[in-house]
C-alpha cells in the first residue's frame, strides 16, 4: 500500500457511512413483529392468502405440491365463494435442501414477511419460536384455535412435534417411526427366522454374528460419524440412547457424558470393533455413505438397517422409489428397536423409538389471520388428507385417516400402531444441531477406536462449550 | 525434421493425449447416466431409455428454469461486460492514485460477498429496496460481486493494448467513447471473451443467491431447479439429476462455442507462422 | 501495491514504440481526462457500492456479534468484540483447516492451475485448429458444469464400489476418498480450475507482438530461451493477475465439500468447507464473518508475497 489518496478518502469516508448505516439496520431487524389482534380483517370479502413448502410439482415432496395446487386451492377457494368471500390462494414452491429453505423462510419471517402458511420441520419449532419469528397458534388466531375438533384426532405425542414449552405452534402435517429393517432372505440363509424380533442389543450382535457367516454381506447398519449427519443422530445415536433410559435433553437439561451415553457408545464399540466388525467402518466416513447403505441394503449385500419409514415409502418401494428392491414385499421385514434390555428403555419401556414430524405453522405477521387459520384446518380435514394420499400409504397425524389410509400396507400400520406409541422427539432448540454434530463425531471416534469412555467425556466437555452459560447439563 | 524436432512432436502429442484423457474420464457419466432407466454413481453402459428427458420435458419448471438462468446470465453479463469494459479502461489509462489499493481491497471483498456468511445482509438489502422476487435483484447483487474481478482482469488488458492508434484516432476527432467502442473494444476482445465466459460460469451455477432471492418457482434458474430433483430424505433422484444436467450444461458449452468462435482468441491467426 | 503491469519493461523489438508505456503514456492517449474517467468508473463504483461494499460491511459488523438466525440469539444480538476472532484462533479445527487449505491452493492452484494451464495455452497454439478446439472445449467443459453436477462426476470417478477409475487401474475396492482424501481433492480442483488459467494464458499470449517471436525465431532461440525472454516479460502482469485470482479463488472453493464433506475426520475440510459448516450448519453467522475476514487478511499477506516475487526489478 502506498499512501491514502483523494479517491481513496472518499471511498473511506463511503465505507464508513455504509457501516454506520448496517449497524443501525441489524437493530431493528431482530424478528417479527406481528402480533396484533387476532380478529383483524375477520369480515374482509377480498382475501389474498400465500401457502409455502419445501415441496415442488416433478421434484421434492411433489404429492404435497401437486395436492396443494391441485386440490386446497380450487376446493378452498371454491368453498369460500359460496360463502361470499373472494379468495385469492397461491403456492410458493421450494423443493430444496432442508437447511437452505429453512435459511429462506428464517429470512422471511425476519424481515416480517413471508408466507401466511409456512410448512417447517417440527424440530425448528422450538428456534423459531425462540427467535419471536412464531407464535402460538393462540395468539395468532385467537382461543378459538383449541375448539378445533381435528385436535381430539391427533396423538398428544404427535402434537408435541409442533409444540414448544407447552403452547401448540402449529398443525403437524406428518410423522415417522424407526424401526429395524432386515432382509428376509440373508435371514433364512443364516438361520434366522422371518419373525424375527430382538429383545435386547446382545440379540441383535447375536443375529450379526450369525449373517457374518454369509459370504459378501454385511450384517449391520448402524450409521455412525459425520459425514452422515443428522442420520447418524437420528437412526443411530438417538434410538440406542433411548434404550439406555435417556434422552439427549430432559427436563430442561441436557444430557452430557452420561452412562447412557456411554452404554451407546459401547455398543459402536461392539459393532466396529474387533478384527471383524459387524459393520462396514468405511461407509461412515464416505460423503455418500447413506445412499450407499441403501444401494447396499435394496441389493440384498446388507442384512439389518435402522430406518425410519421413509426408506420403505421412498427408497426401496419398488414403484418410484430411489433404490428400487422388485421383491420388496416378500423379502423385506421389520422389528422394534429393543432397549439395552427389557425394561432399560424410557419410562421403563422394552422397546423405542425416535420420530421426526413435519407441519404447517400460520406466519404472526399474516394479514387475515381467521381466513388462514381456516385454510390451515381446511387443509388438516379427513377429507383434505384423503385428497392428498390419493390412494397412497403415508403415515398422517390422524387416527382416524390412518385407520383406513394405511389398512393395505402392513409396514406403514405396524408403525403407526406399534411404533408410533412408543416414540420420543428431538428437542427443538436452536443448539440442538450442534449438540447432533457433537455426538456424531463421539460415534466417528468410538468407530475409529477411541474407548466409550472417553469420548463420552470428549463429548461431556464439546457440550459445555456449545451450551455455555445458556443452558444446563445433567450431572 | 530433426529427430530433436519430432521428440517434441511426439512430446506434445503425448501430453495431449493425456489431458484429454484426464478431461473427460469424469464426464463419462453425464454421458451414460441420462440414458440409463436404473442409473447409480458408477458408469455403466446403460439400459437404454429416454423416459429421463421425457419426464423433465413434463416437468413444469425444468425448461422454464434454463431460460431463467439465460435471462439472468445474458442480464450480468450485458452489465458486468459494459461497467467493466468503461472502468478498465479508464483506470487503465487515467493514473488515479491509488487505484491498485482500490482494485485488490473491491476483489477480496467480494469474496466475502460470495461466501454463505453475507447472504443475511444482502437478502435484508434486497428487500429494502423492494426488488425480492425480481431478477432485476438477482442481477444487480451478482453483477456487484463479480465487477471487481471483471475490471481486475480487464485492466490487464486495457493496459497491453496499444495507445498509438488511440491517438490516432483523437487526432481524427473521435470523442472517448466512441474510441472506446470502435478502437479499444476491437483489441481487447479476447479479454472481453474471457471475461464473459467467465461471468456466464459464475451466473450459471450460482445457487444461493437466485434462491434466497426469489420467490417465485417460476422465475428460478436451472441452479435452484437441479436441487429439487432430491427426495424429501435428502436422497439424490440421480436419473432427473443426472438427464437434467446434460440439459444445464448444453447452453453453457453452446455460449462458450459460440463466443469462442466469434469473438475469442482471434489474433491466435497472427501468431502461427 | 503497484499496478500489476504498469511497469512492464519496454521489450525489445521493433514494437517498441507502441507497446512502450514510460510515465507520459500513463497521461492518457485518448484524452480522457480526470473528469470523463470519472464518469466512466462512476456507474461500476455505484453498483459495487450498494450490491458489494455494503453488504460486505455489514456481514464484517455482523463478525463482532454473537448472532445467528434462529433461536434467543436471532433476538438480542450481542456486541461480542473479538471473541469470534479468539474462538477461531483458538480452535484446532481451524488451524487443522487453514493447514490444509494452504496445501490445497499450493498444489492444486499455484502449481497445479498455473502450470496445467500455461503449458494448455502454450501447447494448443501449435495444435491443429480441430484438435485444439476439441481439447480446449473438453478442458473448459470442466470449469463450465455447474459444481453440483460436477460432484456427481467425480464421486463416480472416484467411488469405491465400481468406482471409473478402480475399473481402469484393476484396484478393486481402493477408497480414493477416504485413503486420499487431500491428493483427491487437490487432483479434483486442477480438473476443475484449470481452464480459466488457460484461458488467460491464451489470451495473453495473444497479445505477445508476433514480432516478438520473429525475432526470437530469426535469432534461433530456444523453447526455454523464447519463453523466458520474449514471453514471460510481456506477460508478467497475467501471471500475477492469474496467481492472485485463483489463490482467492481456492480459498473460498466449496465443492469438494460436496464430494468428501470435509471427512473423513476432517482431513480435507478446507477453509470454504469449514466456513460452510460453522454458517449454515452451525448457525453461527458471527463467526462464519469472522472467518470470512481472517481468511482474507491471509490473503492480503499472499497477495504481497507475490508481488515482491513478480514485481519488476527497476531499471
Amino acid at each position: 500500500m502506498r499512501r491514502t489518496n483523494r479517491l481513496g478518502g472518499a471511498a473511506a469516508g463511503l465505507l464508513a457511512s455504509a457501516l454506520v448505516l448496517a449497524a443501525c439496520g441489524s437493530d431493528d431487524d431482530g424478528g417479527g413483529g406481528g402480533g396484533g389482534d387476532p380478529s383483524r380483517n375477520a369480515d374482509a370479502t377480498e382475501v389474498t392468502l400465500t401457502i409455502t413448502s419445501n415441496a415442488i410439482k416433478g421434484g421434492k415432496n411433489t404429492e404435497e405440491a401437486t395436492w396443494i395446487t391441485d386440490w386446497v386451492i380450487p376446493e378452498f377457494t371454491a368453498m369460500k365463494k359460496e360463502q361470499g368471500v373472494d379468495v385469492t390462494v397461491e403456492f410458493e414452491a421450494n423443493g430444496v435442501d432442508d437447511e437452505e429453505y429453512k435459511t429462506k423462510i428464517a429470512l422471511d419471517l425476519q424481515s416480517d414477511s413471508g408466507a401466511d402458511i409456512i410448512g417447517i420441520d417440527g424440530i425448528w419449532t422450538g428456534e423459531f419460536a425462540e427467535a419471536g419469528y412464531i407464535e402460538p397458534l393462540t395468539e395468532v388466531a385467537g382461543e378459538g384455535v383449541d375448539d378445533w375438533d381435528g385436535w381430539e384426532q391427533i396423538p398428544e405425542a404427535v402434537q408435541q412435534a409442533m409444540s414448544f414449552e407447552d403452547q401448540k405452534y402449529g398443525i403437524p402435517l406428518g410423522t415417522d417411526g424407526r424401526v429395524i429393517y432386515f432382509n428376509k432372505e440373508l435371514f433364512a440363509q443364516a438361520g434366522l427366522p422371518a419373525d424375527w424380533q430382538p429383545t435386547s442389543w446382545q440379540e441383535i450382535l447375536d443375529a450379526a454374528r450369525q449373517l457374518q457367516q454369509l459370504d459378501g454381506v454385511t450384517p449391520l447398519q448402524i450409521n455412525a460419524g459425520t459425514a452422515m449427519g443428522e442420520a447418524t443422530t437420528m437412526q443411530g445415536f438417538l434410538p440406542l440412547l433411548a434404550g439406555t433410559g435417556e434422552l439427549v435433553w430432559n427436563d430442561g437439561e441436557w444430557t452430557g457424558g452420561s452412562e447412557g451415553v456411554t452404554e451407546t457408545l459401547g455398543f459402536y464399540a461392539d459393532v466396529y470393533g474387533g478384527d471383524q466388525p459387524l459393520g462396514d467402518p468405511l461407509i461412515q466416513q464416505e460423503a455418500q455413505g447413506r445412499d450407499t447403505s441403501f444401494q447396499m441394503f435394496a441389493n440384498g449385500e446388507l442384512g439389518m438397517l435402522i430406518e425410519s419409514d421413509y426408506l420403505w415409502r421412498s427408497v426401496i418401494n419398488p414403484d418410484g422409489g430411489i433404490a428400487p428392491m422388485q421383491n420388496r414385499d416378500e423379502a423385506v421385514g421389520w422389528a422394534k428397536i429393543p432397549a439395552r434390555e427389557p425394561g432399560a428403555g424410557i419410562n421403563g419401556q422394552d422397546f423405542v423409538s425416535m420420530s421426526g414430524g413435519t407441519g404447517r405453522v400460520l406466519n404472526p405477521n399474516t394479514e387475515y389471520p381467521q381466513q388462514a387459520w381456516e385454510l390451515l384446518r381446511f387443509m388438516n380435514s379427513p377429507e383434505a388428507f384423503e385428497a392428498m394420499l390419493a390412494g397412497s400409504a403415508r403415515i398422517t397425524p390422524r387416527d382416524d385417516v390412518n385407520a383406513t389410509a394405511l389398512a393395505d400396507d402392513p409396514m406403514l400400520t405396524f408403525v403407526a400402531e406399534e411404533v408410533l406409541p412408543i416414540t420420543a422427539y428431538r428437542p427443538s432448540l436452536a443448539a440442538y444441531p450442534q449438540v447432533s454434530v457433537a455426538l456424531q463425531e463421539a460415534t466417528a471416534s468410538v468407530v475409529s477406536g477411541t474407548s466409550p469412555d472417553e469420548a463420552a467425556s470428549t463429548y461431556q466437555s464439546e457440550l459445555e462449550g456449545i451450551i455455555g452459560d445458556d443452558g444446563a447439563i445433567a450431572d | 525434421m530433426s529427430v530433436r524436432q519430432s521428440l517434441g512432436v511426439i512430446g506434445r502429442y503425448v501430453f495431449v493425449a493425456f489431458v484429454l484423457a484426464f478431461f473427460t474420464l469424469p464426464l463419462l457419466w453425464l454421458a451414460s447416466a441420462p440414458f440409463d432407466s436404473a442409473p447409480s454413481l458408477t458408469v455403466a453402459w446403460p439400459e437404454f431409455t429416454l423416459q429421463n428427458f421425457r419426464e423433465l420435458v413434463d416437468n413444469p419448471y425444468a425448461l422454464r428454469s434454463l431460460w431463467n438462468s439465460v435471462i439472468l446470465a445474458a442480464g450480468t453479463v450485458a452489465i458486468v461486460l459494459t461497467l467493466a469494459a468503461l472502468s478498465s479502461y479508464a483506470l487503465s489509462r487515467v493514473r488515479i492514485p491509488g487505484r491498485d489499493t482500490l482494485l485488490y481491497t473491491l476483489l477480496l471483498l467480494s469474496s466475502i460477498v460470495t461466501g454463505t456468511a453475507a447472504m443475511v445482509p444482502t437478502f435484508l438489502l434486497i428487500s429494502e429496496l423492494g426488488l425480492i422476487d425480481r431478477q432485476l435483484g438477482v442481477v444487480l447483487v451478482l453483477a456487484g460481486g463479480l465487477l471487481p474481478t471483471a475490471i481486475f482482469i480487464l485492466k490487464d488488458f486495457m493496459d497491453s493494448t496499444p495507445r498509438s492508434y488511440e491517438e490516432s484516432a483523437r487526432v481524427y476527432g473521435a470523442s472517448s467513447l466512441q474510441i472506446l467502442r470502435q478502437v479499444v473494444v476491437p483489441i481487447a476482445r479476447p479479454g472481453l471473451a474471457t471475461i464473459s465466459v467467465w461471468a456466464v460460469v459464475q451466473v450459471w451455477g450460482n445457487f444461493l443467491v437466485p434462491f434466497i432471492l426469489l420467490r417465485s418457482a417460476e422465475k428460478r434458474p436451472a441452479a435452484v431447479t437441479m436441487f429439487t430433483f432430491y427426495t424429501e430424505g435428502g436422497q439424490p433422484n440421480l436419473a432427473l439429476i443426472s438427464t437434467f444436467s446434460l440439459l444445464f450444461s448444453i447452453p453453457v458449452v453452446a455460449m462458450y462455442l459460440f463466443v469462442n468462435r466469434r469473438y475469442g482468441f482471434r489474433f491466435h491467426g497472427g501468431i502461427k507462422r | 501495491m503497484t499496478a500489476p503491469s504498469q511497469t512492464d519493461p519496454a521489450p525489445p523489438g521493433p514494437s517498441e514504440r507502441s507497446r512502450r508505456r514510460p510515465r507520459i503514456d500513463d497521461t492518457d492517449a485518448a484524452g480522457l481526462g480526470r473528469g470523463r474517467a470519472a464518469a466512466f468508473v462512476a456507474p461500476a463504483l455505484l453498483l459495487i457500492s450498494i450490491f458489494l461494499i455494503f453488504p460486505a460491511l455489514w456481514t464484517l459488523y455482523l463478525g463482532l456479534t454473537n448472532w445467528r438466525l434462529t433461536g434467543l440469539a436471532a433476538v438480542e444480538p450481542e456486541f461480542v468484540g473479538l471473541d469470534n476472532y479468539l474462538d477461531a484462533l483458538t480452535d484446532p479445527s481451524f488451524h487443522n483447516s487453514l493447514l490444509l487449505t494452504l496445501l490445497f491452493v499450493f498444489f492444486s492452484a499455484v502449481v497445479g492451475q498455473s502450470v496445467l494451464g500455461f503449458s494448455l495455452a502454450w501447447t494448443t497454439r501449435r495444435l491443429r485448429p480441430s484438435i485444439r478446439s476439441l481439447l480446449e472445449t473438453v478442458v473448459l467443459l470442466a470449469w463450465i458444469i455447474p459444481a453440483s453436477v460436477i460432484a456427481f462426476l467425480w464421486i463416480a470417478l472416484l467411488s469405491r464400489h465400481d468406482g471409473t477409475l478402480n475399473a481402469l487401474l484393476g484396484t478393486e475396492g481402493t477408497a480414493w476418498l477416504l485413503e486420499y482424501p487431500m491428493q483427491s481433492i487437490i487432483i479434483f480442483n486442477i480438473w476443475n480450475g484449470t481452464a480459466f488459467s488457460m484461458l488467460l494464458f491464451s489470451s495473453a499470449l495473444a497479445s505477445v507482438p508476433p514480432s516478438q517471436f520473429e525475432t526470437a525465431r530469426m535469432s534461433g532461440a530456444g523453447t526455454l530461451a523464447t519463453l523466458r525472454d520474449v514471453v514471460f516479460p510481456n506477460i508478467r502482469g497475467h501471471i500475477l493477475t492469474n496467481t492472485l485470482l485463483i489463490t482467492l479463488w481456492t480459498f473460498n472453493v466449496f465443492t469438494p465439500y460436496l464430494i468428501t464433506r470435509g471427512g473423513p475426520e476432517g482431513r480435507s475440510e478446507i477453509l470454504g468447507v469449514y466456513i460452510y459448516r460453522v454458517a449454515l450448519n452451525e448457525g453461527a453467522l458471527g463467526r462464519g464473518a469472522a472467518l470470512s475476514l481472517i481468511m482474507i487478511l491471509i490473503n492480503l499477506v499472499i497477495a504481497s508475497v507475490y508481488l515482491r516475487l513478480l514485481r519488476e526489478r527497476k531499471p
